[in-house]
């Protein structure tokens, strides 16, 4: 049980953080090079399991210790043939948004994100929680992209 | 920049981001300020103003920053540490390493030692650096060559 300090009372947290979270990819190599060459994201780990399998994990500038694994669909144990062939068409056709990051400045990301060729769902605009805009990556996973609150 | 307050200014940023992508292309070469700031039609003071805003780094501040970060990339790959130095436009290794030991918190040496061994371990033991529920789903573990 983890434990932190609050003043002088102790407060026993359950849940405390997420450290790992999966993308499902069409290509891990593309995906490579979107996530860490196109948005700026890290590379954590990236260890070969064998003729192709790769576990491929990249972290945010900022965030070092959120390792987002970029999961290749594949037929395996994960997916059998038929789920695979499911998942990467639901994938490819933007079915799933898989979270919203963060930047400092939300229009020089875009131009600069524009500029190396990142597909826009959404410019941005001002909604009533704050600025967005939506990405999607190179498999048709999209993203919100928020500016922090200065 | 609250967004730019939609949006009067985007070629203002039009103009810094392509002067932050000059960099990014150019930063192993020895660029200086005024290459950068008439790579965005600037002024120079005018220019390190908008840049700082928006990115919260000075031009310089900046271009140090890619270099420690591409050092860093060479490093993990196992390059020799002068090799670095130079191939990433720094011109003195002594001042390479103070400001890489300054940002990265290692001198290159250690840090490139670090990395070798971590990418050795990563080779022989992957296992080690996965997430046993991920590797069991995909059947990693029943791979016997790996620990």
């Amino acid at each position: 049980m983890f434990c932190s300090a609050l003043g002088n009372q102790t407060t026993k947290h359950m849940i405390t953080k997420m450290n790992h979270v999966s993308i499902f990819v069409l290509d891990q190599d593309s995906a490579y090079e979107f996530y860490v060459n196109k948005l700026g994201f890290k590379v954590h780990t990236d260890a070969s399991m064998g003729p192709g399998m790769r576990w491929l994990t990249v972290c945010p500038p900022e965030q070092p210790d959120l390792e987002i694994s970029l999961m290749a669909i594949a037929e395996g144990m994960m997916f059998k043939k038929e789920a695979a062939a499911q998942m990467r068409s639901m994938v490819s056709q933007g079915t799933f948004g898989f979270g919203v990051f963060e930047c400092n400045d939300l229009m020089a990301t875009y131009e600069e994100l524009k500029a190396k060729g990142v597909e826009f769902k959404k410019e941005p605009t001002k909604e009533f929680y704050g600025y967005e805009a939506l990405f999607k990556d190179d498999s048709g996973n999209w993203f919100s992209l928020g500016e922090k609150e200065r | 920049m609250a967004a730019a307050a939609l949006f009067p200014g985007v070629y203002l940023y039009r103009r810094i981001v392509q002067a932050k992508l000059f960099i990014d292309g150019h930063y192993h070469e020895a660029i200086n300020l005024d290459n950068i700031a008439d790579e965005a039609f600037f002024s120079k003071f005018h220019f390190i103003r908008l840049f700082k805003n928006t990115y919260g780094k000075t031009p310089h501040q900046y271009l140090i920053t890619v270099r420690v970060e591409q050092a860093r990339l060479l490093l993990q790959k196992g390059k020799p540490v002068a090799e670095v130095c130079y191939t990433v436009g720094f011109d003195s290794v002594t001042s390479f390493s103070a400001l890489f030991k300054k940002t990265i918190g290692q001198s290159p040496s250690a840090y490139r030692q670090r990395e070798i061994k971590r990418s050795a371990e990563m080779q022989v033991s992957p296992l080690k650096f996965i997430p046993n529920c991920f590797a069991q789903e995909k059947g990693w573990l029943k791979n016997s060559n790996f620990q």
